[in-house]
């Protein structure tokens, strides 16, 4: 309790008594020791204030003062007292990067879209001091063969990019790199609307038909993801509708209808396939 | 010595109401109408005596105890076996001295809420009693056979907490509210339309609304319950209906959409065929939405929920309705249903689509 007390005194009359500075050091990046030298003799109480660190403890006057490297990891303002009454005050900046927290956004885009994909880059050294000097990050976007990229400079350690999402479907490698740093995020991108949606009548039974598309596309060619629905709709000569809300699988889709004299269309969403004119002996 | 009397009282007034129940459980009052006939069957099934109303059962129908018992309480988990019948109500049809058709409109309370059951009951005169000739539902026993499935499902790993900050996790399935209509029906106020999942993974969505007053004050928030599929895979397009008891539309001035999703885990199985889809009009006029559901795989499918959303020429939704069915889908087996359709907008339906929900109790998603 004490001790708080006596840290503000003692800054308080650092602040009054500007007269007695020791040699403040220059340069200082985090992570590096520091030597301050001092004058006088006999001991004295050092404090040292730092914005995530606090010591203190007693120094010979006339011998350096040593803060050792890791008292001096966080970047910031750092202050030195001695009971003596001298101070220094020095900033420690951060380390080279070291470090690369980075958001890329969203986890799946569709192929071919423009400015979808967003990154942003926060440049840390290896204590997790924001690196505020400009850096030039690269952002590089690469799927099948398809490659990206853009050299941005940070502004208060932040560089930030807008993408094109590329003409493959796939597991895109989006990569912040700052020198031997790198970071990699996954963007899915996946495939848009069908394409040229076509169904035929795979097989007959006595109990219906069964009807299958063929392998569903985008109009890139890359393959719509299994599991979107595709609808198979027969309107039967006397009016009624059936409809089968059936899944891609394995890249195409596949219904039961019944036996029924029709028409039958299939769909996927607001894309329509071909139409085939059902049982009755014609197809 | 007085407590063993009072205790030896009280056994024998045990004894006597338990006989007195058992005889008038097993008490058979012969059916001297047709009406009776059938009113009894089914006032001993709301009693839970079964064996009660099978003795109004003509044996002439060939319909044993168990599965006249499967028929009133249903079987496979099907939306019946959480039923109970709550009230009977009977109509002569038709009737002779020895033959009679009754109409016997039964209103059941389910898991889901109330549901009607019609049907139209034949009855025999035998010697001087009438007797119903219960016909059984036919439910086609399928060969024994193995049903390939390509199984399509959805797993999540997310992100662990220990993970560094910025690192990516899988996001939520962007969904779009594709149209929205707010009418007014019997003092409510409904909002209805479609959503839809524009993503390529699954996921659980719904529908809020928030209405909004002259003054800007919230009138009501109300959320679509069971009028929208919850569960919608990639592309799936779902109807939605929210209802605001109460509320009149011209108190309304601006109405504030809430569609939310989650991303969950999930099967593209069973698909469900909806067969022979015709609007027509039902025994007492009124216009329904009828076909059958097949479903194409090869596990049972409990409770199947129908969601129909009507078009008017102009392509707007104009009206949502569903309904349960109260039997379960057994693989390759058709079931028929039945959802309303409002009279006053069946002039004004130029099309329609029907989409199937489905509770399986086996299933893991």
């Amino acid at each position: 309790m004490r001790a708080p007390v006596i840290l503000t005194l003692l800054l308080a009359l650092g602040g009054l008594a500007a007269a007695a500075d020791l040699p403040a050091p220059q340069n200082v990046v985090a992570g590096n020791a520091v030597s301050i030298p001092t004058s006088g003799s006999g001991s004295a109480t050092l404090y040292l204030v730092g914005p995530g660190h606090v010591a203190k403890r007693e120094v010979k006057l006339g011998e350096p003062i040593e803060l050792k490297a890791e008292e001096l990891r966080v970047a910031g303002r750092y202050t030195v007292l001695l009971s003596s009454g001298e101070q220094a005050s020095f900033f420690v900046t951060p380390a080279k990067p070291g470090e690369i927290a980075f958001l890329a956004r969203p986890s799946r885009v569709p192929t071919a879209k423009p400015g979808v994909i967003s990154g942003v880059a926060f440049v840390f050294d290896g204590f997790r001091n924001l690196v505020l000097q400009p850096t030039a990050v690269k952002f590089e976007l690469s799927v099948q063969g398809t490659n990206a990229s853009q050299t941005v400079e940070t502004k208060n350690g932040i560089a930030w990019t807008r993408m094109n999402s590329a003409s493959k479907e796939g597991a895109a490698q989006f990569v912040a790199s700052v020198g031997e740093v790198k970071v990699n995020r996954v963007v899915q991108q996946t495939a848009g609307e069908p394409c040229n949606l076509s169904m035929r009548v795979a097989q007959r039974t006595e109990k219906g038909i069964v009807v299958e598309t063929a392998p569903i596309r985008d109009c890139s060619g890359n393959a719509v993801p299994d599991g979107t629905i595709v609808t198979f709709s027969l309107l039967d000569a006397k009016g009624r509708r059936t409809t089968v809300d059936s899944r891609i699988k394995k890249g195409f889709a596949r219904a039961e209808l019944p036996n029924d004299q029709g028409t039958l269309s299939v769909a996927a969403g607001v894309v329509m396939g071909n139409e085939l004119q059902v049982g009755g002996g014609g197809q | 010595m007085k407590g063993h009397v009072l205790a030896i009282v009280m056994f024998v007034v045990l004894v006597v109401l338990v006989a007195a129940g058992t005889v008038h459980s097993a008490r058979f009052t012969p059916a001297r109408t047709p009406e009776s006939a059938v009113r009894s069957l089914f006032e001993k099934v709301k009693s839970n005596d079964l064996a009660g109303a099978y003795t109004y059962v003509s044996p002439s129908a060939n319909v044993d105890q168990q599965t006249f018992t499967k028929d009133i309480n249903g079987r496979d988990g099907s939306l019946r076996t959480y039923s109970k019948i709550e009230s009977v109500e009977t109509k002569v049809l038709r009737s002779d001295d020895n033959q009679a058709t009754v109409r016997a409109t039964t209103k059941w309370s389910t898991a889901v809420g109330p549901m009607f059951d019609t049907r139209d009951l034949k009855v025999a005169k035998e010697g001087s009693d009438w007797k119903v000739l219960w016909e059984s539902e036919k439910q086609a026993n399928l060969p024994p056979q193995v049903i390939p499935v390509n199984y399509l499902r959805w797993d999540i790993i997310r992100r662990g907490a220990d993970e560094d900050w910025g690192a990516q996790n899988v996001e939520s399935p962007r969904i779009r509210i594709l149209s929205m209509n707010a009418v007014e029906k019997d003092g409510s106020v409904v909002i209805m339309g479609e959503v839809r999942n524009e993503d390529t993974v699954p996921g659980f969505v719904s529908v809020g609304a928030t209405l909004l007053g002259k003054d800007g004050k919230t009138l009501g928030e109300e959320t679509s319950f069971d009028k929208v599929s919850h569960t919608l895979l990639p592309s799936e397009i779902s109807p939605y209906r929210i209802d605001f008891p109460k509320t009149k539309l011209s108190d309304v001035q601006s109405v504030r959409m809430q569609p939310a999703s989650l991303l969950i885990p999930a099967s593209a199985d069973p698909v469900i065929g909806v067969l022979h889809q015709r609007l027509e009009k039902d025994a007492s006029g009124r216009t329904v939405l009828r076909g059958e559901l097949v479903n194409q795989s090869g596990q049972t499918v409990n409770i199947p929920h129908v969601l129909a959303t009507y078009y008017d020429d102009a392509g707007r939704v104009i009206w949502v309705s569903d309904a349960y069915s109260d039997k379960a889908l057994l693989p390759q087996t058709p079931v028929p249903f039945s959802v309303d359709v409002r009279d006053d907008l069946a002039a004004n339906v130029h099309s329609y689509r029907v989409t199937v929900n489905q509770y399986s109790i086996d299933r893991v998603q």
